[in-house]
Formats: C-alpha cells, structure tokens, sequence
C-alpha cells in the first residue's frame, strides 16, 4: 500500500544526449561570430614590440597587413637571415607595396576607402632602414593612415 | 500499405557540430589587433619648399644606430622623455624665450569663446637606418603619450572628463582639443651613418 515504497530493481534513466548537439552548435556559432579567418600564413618572423598608448583598429575589413621580420627557421636556408617583407602569401621587395596597396584598395567598397588603414607587423628586432624604405613606398601609393602594430604593457619608467 | 519510414537518428549530429567547432578553432585568431596610429605626411611637391620653422619651436630627438637618444643635443633618456616633451609642448605665455612660442585661438567650449595660447611647438624626430624598430616604437610611444596627457589635462580642465571620454561623448569638442594640442611629430627622412643597412 505504501506509495514511497522503492521499487529497488529500477534503473536511473538514461539522461538525454539529444540537446547536446544544440548546445555545440551554439558554440560553434559563437567562434563563427567572434572570430576572423586568419588570412595568410606567416613566412616571416614578427614579435611586436610593446607600448602603451595603443588604439584598437576597428574594421578589420579595411586594414591591409605589411609583415616585416626574419623569415622562419625553415626557410632562413633558401632566403637568408636578412629582414624581408612579406604581402599576402609570399616575400616581397619593396617596389611591389604601391600594387599591393592598390590590390586592396580595389576590395573595398569606394566610399569606405578614405578609412583604409595600413597595419605594419614589424618584428621589434628588425632595423629602422626597411621600415623607413616601406614608409616612404607608402606616401608614395597615397596610403597615409598607417598602424605600428604593438603588444601592450610598455612602461618607459621601469 | 503506408510504412512509417524509420526515424534517422540525431546521435552523431553533436559529433559533426564538434568537428565543425574543431575546425573554427583552428583556423581562427581571437586576438584584437592594437597599435599606435599614425598619420603620414603627403608625398612631397618638388616645387614646394619646406615652411621656414623657428629654432626655438624644434625639439629634436635623435636615435642612433646604437639606440641611444640624443634630445635637443644632449643624451637623453626614454624614461624622461615623456615629461620632458610635455613640459616642452605645454603652452608658456606670457612669453618664454625657452619655449616655444604660442599662438591666439579661440576654443568654442560650450558656446562660450574661450582664448587659448596655442603652444607652436614641434617634434623633430629622426633615427639611423640602423636604428632598431623596438626603441623607434618606445620613442614613439613616448611622444604620443605626452600628447595624450596634455590633451587629457585640457579635456580635464574644461569637462571635467578625459580625452578619450569627451570622443566618446561629444566629437566636436574633442575636436576643439585636438586643434589645440595637435599631435606635432614631425619625422625626418633617415641617415645612414651606422653603415649597416
């Protein structure tokens, strides 16, 4: 008669796996928002150096990338240890950045290219003298907002 | 005779999401790019000359192919750079044959015409070619960050708020102290005396 008697032999149910699937979804959905594709492989070396006074760039759809560091291990054999410049996938001198920039300048719609912004990854070890050649390469294509891509946590008294 | 066609069923449907996931992990970066901003000058005219600046406006900094800092002539260093700059570049009036000299505007600081000495100060900067990037961006920083300052002190002065809040709250007058103190580095075109390239 008694209603709390334990049916002793009962198993515990089974919890149902069938919400799992939309919980993963709801994840993958999160990366697919949060993140941007990483565009191109690094062949060159970059460790930014650090600062302080950094402003984030806001649409990434309107940056174009300059790499410049030592190329990878790998391939400092077949290209030396010198500081190269990279553009899209491959190493590049300094004359081809006007076509590079014009390259970009064509994907983005016209009346956003006043915002089109260069970001330079220089690795902190390189010298001052390919930097400066690339600079001035850019005054030349007319691309003057430029961005010297940096790691934060710089403080100048310690 | 309707057969009921079987149920397929949805068990491997959180393998295939976690591959998919896998996959957006892999190939994607999370970082947020940050850095310094900057502007550079317009190709140059072959036919325009350089405007005549006077001596007592230039603050050069010099960096060497050694990394060393040469400020005004001196050896300096980049732990005072920055109030140096600042101290530099605040305005002096009346007028100080140490500092630069200043020049009348009007500051529109809500609806009310406010006089302001507007220092005329400049950064001269220059660097070897075999200067390194690392101290070139610290010297950078610097400056910049002494600009930041004396902007958020005038921001401080007439809002009450700093720099960076008065953009996001009113872009006019944080134009206003943009005019005021404006961001006076100008970079010279390198030399070459360190000898490697």
């Amino acid at each position: 008669m008694s209603k709390f008697k334990k049916d002793g032999k009962k198993k515990l149910p089974a919890i149902s796996t069938a919400s799992l699937p939309d919980i993963i979804f709801m994840l993958l959905f999160f990366f697919m928002v949060a993140t941007v594709m990483r565009e191109v492989t690094l062949i060159v070396q970059v460790k930014a150096p650090d600062a302080s006074e950094v402003q984030k760039l806001e649409d990434k759809s309107l940056v174009s990338f300059i790499y410049i560091g030592k190329p990878t291990k790998a391939l400092q054999k077949k290209w030396g240890d010198e500081d190269r410049i990279q553009l899209n996938d491959a190493f590049a001198e300094v004359s081809e950045i006007r076509g590079y920039v014009e390259e970009k300048l064509t994907k983005i719609p016209e009346y956003k290219r006043k915002k089109h912004m260069i970001s330079m990854k220089v690795d902190a070890d390189a010298k001052m003298g390919i930097v400066t050649d690339v600079k001035q390469e850019l005054r030349k294509a007319n691309a003057l907002k430029i961005n010297y891509s940096t790691r934060k946590g710089y403080d100048a008294k310690k | 005779m309707i057969r009921e066609t079987p149920e397929i069923s949805a068990g491997s449907m959180a393998d295939i999401a976690f591959l998919l996931l896998i996959f957006f992990l892999v190939t994607t970066t999370m970082d947020v790019d940050s850095g310094i901003v900057r502007k550079l000058p317009p190709p140059l005219q072959d036919n325009v000359e350089p405007p005549k600046i006077n001596q007592r406006n230039i603050y050069t900094v010099l960096i060497n192919s050694a990394d060393m800092i040469l400020v005004n002539g001196e050896p300096g260093s980049i732990k005072t750079l920055r109030d140096d700059v600042k101290e530099f570049l605040r305005p002096h009036y009346p007028d100080n044959p140490k500092f630069p000299e200043t020049e009348d505007m009007e500051l529109d600081i809500k609806g009310r015409k406010v006089l302001y000495h507007k220092s005329k100060g400049i950064i001269s900067m220059q660097n070897d070619r075999g200067t390194s990037y690392k101290i070139y961006i610290h010297v950078q920083n610097e400056l910049a960050g002494a600009v930041r300052e004396l902007r958020d002190e005038l921001a401080q002065q007439y809002y009450g708020l700093s720099f960076k809040e008065l953009l996001e709250k009113d872009e006019d007058a944080a134009k206003q102290i943009q005019k005021a103190v404006p961001m006076a580095i100008s970079e010279a075109e390198p030399a070459d005396f360190g000898g490697n390239k």
